[in-house]
């Protein structure tokens, strides 16, 4: 291959890229941005995604480019925090200490018709970080099950049982966040 | 009342994951369940809510020049074919090198190109970010005599600042730039609803002619005058930028 050849050849790999991939940078950093709850290191995450995803470019096939990019900075996250906290597992969660106490409860519609946006947020923020993706990727990205599966690399059943979970514990969050306020407000 | 295990399948009925002989049958059994039927709206409750918030987060514009940029620079990383000499023929290595000299002048005007459009997406990344963060000027006014000396001291040259409102050009400031390891001016004018930037820095090669180019959509005219290079990126067409350029030249 001439000199010329293979820089041309660079110049159509930069524009097939910018075509198929870089419209799904805003996911990329949504996804960054609510995993790490921080704008400066969500930017570094989306960043070394894009590069990454430049490098292994090859080796995308025309599938959906979404759920490919997603899959790579959700990898690129999880070295981040393997990084933050070498100690930590982030892959497992303990069931035990958090079983779901919802039958003692009743239906919390009223709360959560009146949490504002900042409830949510925080409610959101405070999931932990296995249910909050799955929340992210179907409530905020639209992200079908399967899509999600392809992303977290986990089969169906899981992805099934953590958006079960996941809402579960958001509807207590929010309804704790309501019911927070309202102490603060009336105490 | 369905177990427990179930309660995975009422979130899929929400999401339209379910088939439609599971939908029907999950709806039979919450025409008879009302705990499953006030899980069910619940749970339908909370996702209204959550889709009802505005959570996503857009990727601020200065990342969308980053990644641009270092993309750049990956093109550029050299990547040179291993060629094992012994199984080349000793008549194609005496050819080759006859052509090495040929093809070493079209290779140095190759990458010099390259240098260039680099240079060129550089400045393009930064019109997008000067219109896009409400930082388009760092001394806003349409006074030449101001945008001028403001540069003094901040610069190690003196930027070409002219003032065509006559022509129907407004002049509207001056911004400080570094962009791919130049200190660079960036005078800002505008013509209508477009914005012109022209990034200005000490050249060093000798005067060259207006080249027009086209990038991500905006127009970029080049041009070496008098020692500087100057980059004129717009969205403005290319016939009206031509003429900018001509009466910024005269």
């Amino acid at each position: 291959m001439t000199q010329m050849e293979s820089t041309a050849n660079s110049r159509e790999k930069i524009a097939r890229f910018e075509a198929l991939v870089l419209p799904h940078l805003d996911s990329a950093y949504n996804l960054a941005r609510w995993m790490t709850r921080s704008s400066s290191d969500a930017e570094d995450i989306a960043q070394e995604a894009m590069m990454r995803a430049f490098r292994f470019f090859d080796t995308f096939h025309g599938e959906d480019a979404r759920v490919w990019l997603l899959t790579i900075v959700r990898n690129t996250y999880l070295t981040w925090v393997r990084r933050q906290l070498p100690q930590q597992n982030s892959a497992e969660f303990d069931e035990r200490l958090h079983t779901d106490i919802e039958s003692a409860l009743t239906p919390e519609s009223e709360f959560l018709r009146q949490a504002t946006v900042e409830h949510v947020r925080r409610a959101i923020e405070n999931l932990p970080a296995e249910f909050r993706e799955v929340i992210l990727m179907r409530e905020v990205e639209q992200l079908s099950y399967k899509q999600i599966a392809a992303v977290t690399q986990s089969p169906l059943g899981t992805v099934m049982s953590r958006i079960s979970r996941g809402r579960s514990m958001l509807r207590q969050l929010i309804a704790g966040e309501r019911r927070h306020a309202e102490v603060k407000h009336h105490g | 009342m369905a177990s427990h295990a179930q309660r995975n399948l009422l979130h899929a009925y929400l999401d339209d994951e379910l088939d439609l002989v599971r939908s029907m049958e999950l709806e039979d059994h919450l025409a008879e369940c009302g705990d499953c039927a006030t899980e069910v709206a619940s749970y339908r409750a909370l996702r209204e809510r959550v889709l009802a918030v505005d959570l996503r987060y857009e990727a601020p514009a200065h990342l969308r020049s980053r990644v641009l940029r270092q993309l750049e620079e990956q093109e550029h990383r050299p990547s040179t074919p291993a060629v094992n000499l012994r199984r080349v023929p000793w008549w194609s290595l005496a050819t080759a090198a006859a052509c090495v000299l040929v093809t070493v002048a079209t290779v140095m005007l190759v990458v010099r190109r390259n240098e260039d459009r680099s240079l060129i997406r550089a400045f393009v990344a930064d019109h997008v970010r000067s219109l896009m963060a409400s930082h388009l000027t760092d001394v806003l006014t349409s006074d030449q005599h101001t945008v001028k000396p403001w540069f003094t001291g901040k610069l190690d040259f003196s930027p070409q600042v002219r003032d065509l409102s006559g022509e129907g050009y407004d002049l509207l400031g001056g911004r400080l730039e570094y962009v791919d390891g130049h200190t660079a001016a960036a005078i800002v004018y505008q013509r209508r609803r477009h914005v012109i930037n022209v990034f200005t820095w000490p050249s060093s090669g000798s005067d060259h002619e207006p080249s027009t180019t086209a990038q991500q959509g905006f127009n970029v005219v080049t041009w070496t005058q008098g020692g500087m290079s100057y980059c004129a990126v717009s969205d403005l067409n290319r016939q009206e930028l031509s003429e900018f350029v001509s009466m910024l030249r005269r």
